[in-house]
């Protein structure tokens, strides 16, 4: 199916951010996936948050692997480079991406299928090196595009549209990612934009690798009883663990106390993550706190920022490079030229 | 037998693991500093220690660099491959042994002669430490050939000293365990042998590197600032290097900064991913692998041609299929990279024939990567990467500036009304690229499913095909842009080449070289080719063209080049005669005349 462009008609009374721009601004092409796609709702999100964040579009490089959430990028952020890349393979293209110029903000756009299956190794190595960006898995527990095979990160007794029940265990991208050491890890929900669109503008702001696990259901091939990543499901077991406000730096209001064991997390950019609710005892800056958490609420759908943690070295701290982009150093930098050359000659002998 | 100066052939049978790589390329750089055509082929194991692995080294007044296959001297200091080595030794040649222990009569022919030296004897009583006993046994041999191969021993001591400068200890054991060698050769053994070494001066103006240091090399010249990788033999130098140099020169003098990233990915699917992601943002990116790796990174070659994303992969060749035998050199990847990747692809491949064009190779690789925005091959292999060649010294034009190809500034992108990815200007195959965080009238959508002209998604027949159709074109005109390959004409007398050819690829040249003087000695002239890359040059099909018949020799079993060579020149399929020699060890002339002669013999006999 070509892209269907939207018509370009704002009205005049559309708010503006920072950079004069509306929120029609942020938008891509028309959607092609099925009508109550969760992956839309997503979308919408991550409009509003770029929009609230006044990102400049050419500055955004949005990047995905193949799927229906890889569809997505299509979808938001017209004026931004995208890169819809091979199955799987997003996290290992956004590394060569980031390395090569770290002043862009990168936005990864992912799946169940994506990123907890074919590109699982991947992803954990993104991981690792904490690479400057913000992963988002749309997450629906199926293979949408193929139509309806289970995914790695359904549940076990999970039944797919045909009545057959997963036998294997799921594996978790929010244990997964604690477990690996993500420096921003959190879960949301594509019915919760409330909750959403501030993580994720949280997650933008996080100097490393945000990782945002998002259940999204699919309507067309996992939204029946029987499922444990339909709307009925997860509205059910949903339980909102933390509550938080991302704050830029510009607005920022003191002297608000929130309930027991709020905090707040300064970010590396001069904004902060403002915890409004945490549960008693529980610090989102302690990785064991979290992965203790999510033990004690088995088969509950917990969201909210599981764990944050500011000031660990990025991929281009750990290579120490330079702070403008690797790619646009000028050839005389990179070059040795002659006569170093017939100097190094000399070792050869 | 008349004395042979600066013309014989060593093997030096080794367990690897002991330190004898270090006293091989003693030997090896002395003769190279004596000034004589030297070579050394490294034959090893794919082990870290305890298995047979032999060095070899030829001298060839006149320049001949291939392996020799003859040997005069064997060096047996491994007990395992005795019976293999000493039946290798030509007849009235030289075998020296460790006479700590005595030789099974099985091993003693007496058409050789044997030298014994109680090397572990020697080395016992003189060394404490273990591990020093075993590592001194190979520079006590050194020793010992310093004397039978008169080679000079100021330039070896001048060697130690630039070596273990201020590691007085290590000097000092070398220099005695030296002396060890050359004194029991001195006191028991007439020196020099029949063959042996002269000073000349051959090498003034030449350097004994290994290919994938000279890729590594070329890279930085390059201005690569990216590189991936996932370890492997034999390409695993290549990034070792990369590194080294790039800590020499590309830490920045006032911040102390690193002007460069290298990035060791989880597998060679993310390598050629992170490469490409690089090179999508407009930087210099590179990967460095083998076969094996190739064979991963065929998914995303294929995005990187159908997006046209440059990318530029060294690939050291080494023996498949699967695993094969990962430290034997090969060529054996031409057709897994020329069409790498599923649907209809076609790559550019560079293919070097020795260090010096790797050198020079791998920055052209980057232009071509960028000019015509699609994946190119350095076809390196592990002949050419791993053993030290001697080789003219490398230069650099300094007026040398990178092809970045068509990307659009962002004054240009202003002016244009709107920017379409993939339509190039009237009567061209290339369109304009634009690189992230530009200006936003260069955003664009980059993907490998079906796309137009402008960079749109279709699934429409028409659009589709007209896309395919542009990337054939643009792959065709590349064979203006790469190197041309090596022909040398044999005219006779009239002034006319030989009505047959020989054409090979990359390290089969000495060899071929050779082996054409040989048979043109023989009374069987024949001009000589050298495809250095794909697509073919024109003169590749001119050459072919103007010649009866053409032999041609590559290491692999399946005629891979011949295959390439059928496939994209009219040539006919009778006027290609195949030489394939791949069993995984550097060629020599003699296997190219063997070959050469049989396929005679075989006509002969049906002409007769």
């Amino acid at each position: 199916m070509p892209s269907i462009v939207k018509p370009l008609v704002t009205h005049p009374s559309l708010v503006r951010n920072n950079l004069g721009l509306t929120i029609r601004d942020y938008e891509g092409s028309m959607s092609t996936l099925c009508a109550g796609c969760g992956h839309d709702s997503i979308t919408a999100a991550i409009i509003r948050a770029l929009w609230e964040l006044s990102t400049p579009p050419h500055m955004l490089a949005k990047l995905s692997g193949i799927g229906c959430s890889s569809k997505t990028p299509t979808y938001f952020v017209g004026g931004a480079h995208g890169f819809n890349s091979a199955h799987g393979r997003m996290p290992a293209i956004a590394t060569g991406a980031n390395a090569a110029n770290r002043q862009l903000t990168y936005l990864g756009v992912s799946g169940d299928g994506d990123s907890l299956s074919i590109g699982i190794g991947h992803l954990c190595h993104a991981i690792r090196r904490n690479l400057n960006m913000l992963y988002v898995i749309e997450n629906n527990g199926v293979y949408g595009l193929t139509k309806g095979q289970f995914s790695a990160s359904s549940d076990v007794g999970s039944k797919s549209k045909k009545g057959e029940a997963n036998k294997m265990a799921p594996i978790d991208p929010i244990q997964l990612a604690l477990t690996l050491g993500a420096t921003f890890v959190a879960r949301s929900f594509s019915g919760d934009k409330a909750q959403l669109v501030p993580i994720l503008k949280a997650g933008l702001a996080h100097r490393g690798f945000a990782i945002v696990d998002v259940i999204s259901p699919c309507v067309t091939f996992n939204d029946h009883e029987g499922s444990t990543k339909s709307y009925k499901h997860t509205r059910g077991k949903h339980h909102v663990a933390t509550e938080s406000d991302f704050v830029p730096f510009a607005n920022e209001i003191v002297g608000e106390i929130g309930p027991v064991g709020a905090t707040t997390i300064q970010m590396h950019d001069g904004s902060s993550l403002r915890f409004t609710k945490v549960p008693e005892g529980y610090d989102v800056t302690d990785r064991m706190a979290a992965i203790d958490y999510l033990r004690t609420h088995q088969g509950e759908v917990v969201t909210g920022v599981l764990f944050a943690e500011e000031g660990v070295p990025e991929m281009h701290e750990m290579n120490n490079t330079p702070a403008e982009p690797l790619a646009t150093l000028p050839f005389s930098k990179l070059c040795p030229g002659s006569s170093a050359l017939e100097a190094l000659m000399a070792d050869f002998r | 037998m008349p004395s042979r100066i600066n013309d014989f052939a060593i093997k030096l049978a080794n367990v690897n693991g002991t330190g004898s790589a270090s006293a091989n390329g003693l030997i090896m750089q002395a003769i190279f500093r004596m000034g004589v055509p030297v070579s050394g082929k490294n034959l090893f194991p794919s082990n870290i220690q305890g298995l047979p692995t032999w060095y070899e080294i030829r001298v060839n007044p006149k320049g001949y660099t291939a392996r020799a296959l003859d040997y005069d001297l064997i060096v047996a200091m491994n007990a395992q491959t005795y019976k293999r080595d000493v039946a290798e030794v030509r007849d009235g040649g030289f075998l020296l042994y460790d006479s700590s222990w005595p030789l099974d009569d099985e091993l003693i022919r007496d058409d050789i002669h044997y030298i014994g030296i109680p090397l572990a004897r020697m080395c016992n009583e003189a060394f404490a430490a273990p591990r020093e006993r075993i590592l001194m046994k190979n520079i006590a041999t050194a020793g010992a050939l310093i004397e039978l191969l008169n080679i000079d021993a100021a330039v070896v001591e001048q060697l130690l000293e630039e070596k273990y400068g201020k590691k007085k200890a290590m000097r000092e054991s070398n220099k005695k365990a030296l002396k060890l060698g050359a004194d029991f050769i001195k006191n028991n053994f007439t020196y020099p042998l029949e063959f042996h070494l002269k000073t000349m001066h051959a090498n003034d103006d030449k350097i004994l590197i290994d290919g994938n240091t000279a890729t590594a090399l070329g890279c930085v010249y390059g201005g690569a600032t990216v590189a991936a990788w996932y370890p492997i033999t034999p390409a695993t130098s290549v990034m070792d290097g990369f590194k080294e140099f790039c800590e020499q020169y590309r830490k920045d003098p006032e911040t102390g900064v690193n002007n460069f990233a290298i990035l060791q990915a989880e597998d060679e699917l993310a390598a050629i991913g992170m490469v490409i992601g690089a090179s999508w943002n407009g930087a210099r990116a590179f990967t460095s692998t083998a076969g094996p790796g190739v064979s991963l990174m065929n998914e995303l070659l294929g995005l990187a041609y159908y997006a046209e994303i440059p990318a530029v992969v060294v690939d050291v060749q080494r023996v498949g299929p699967s695993t094969g035998m990962p430290t034997r050199t090969q060529q054996a990847d031409l057709l897994e990279c020329a069409y790498a990747s599923h649907g209809d692809t076609k790559h550019i491949l560079l293919i070097p024939a020795n260090p010096n064009e790797c050198f020079h190779f791998a920055p052209k690789c980057f232009d071509l990567a960028e000019r015509f925005q699609t994946p190119v091959f350095l076809m390196s292999d592990l002949d050419i990467g791993m053993n030290d060649w001697v080789t003219p010294k490398f230069t650099w034009d300094d007026a040398y500036t990178p092809d970045r190809g068509k990307v659009l500034t962002a004054d240009q992108l202003e002016k244009i009304k709107k920017f379409n990815r993939y339509l190039p200007e009237e009567g061209t195959s290339i369109a304009a690229r634009t690189l992230p965080g530009v200006h936003e009238k260069g955003a664009f959508f980059t993907r490998g499913s079906g796309h137009n002209k402008f960079g749109g998604y279709t699934e429409i027949p028409d659009e589709y095909a007209e896309v395919m159709d542009r990337l054939l074109k643009k792959h065709k005109e590349a064979a203006g842009w790469v190197p041309a390959p090596i022909i040398e004409r044999r005219l006779n007398e009239q002034g006319e080449s030989a009505k047959v050819g020989m054409i090979t690829i990359g390290g089969c040249d000495p060899a071929v070289r050779e082996a054409l003087d040989i048979l043109a000695d023989m009374g069987r002239p024949m001009d000589f080719m050298r495809i250095r890359a794909f697509p073919f040059h024109a003169d590749v099909e001119e050459f072919l063209a103007s010649h009866d018949y053409c032999y041609v020799v590559e290491q692999n079993r399946d005629g891979q080049l011949c295959s390439m060579l059928m496939l994209e020149t009219p040539v006919a399929k009778d006027k290609i005669r195949p030489i394939l020699i791949y069993s995984g060890f550097p060629l020599s002339a003699k296997h190219v005349i063997d070959a050469v002669t049989a396929q005679l013999e075989e006509l002969n006999a049906i002409y007769r």
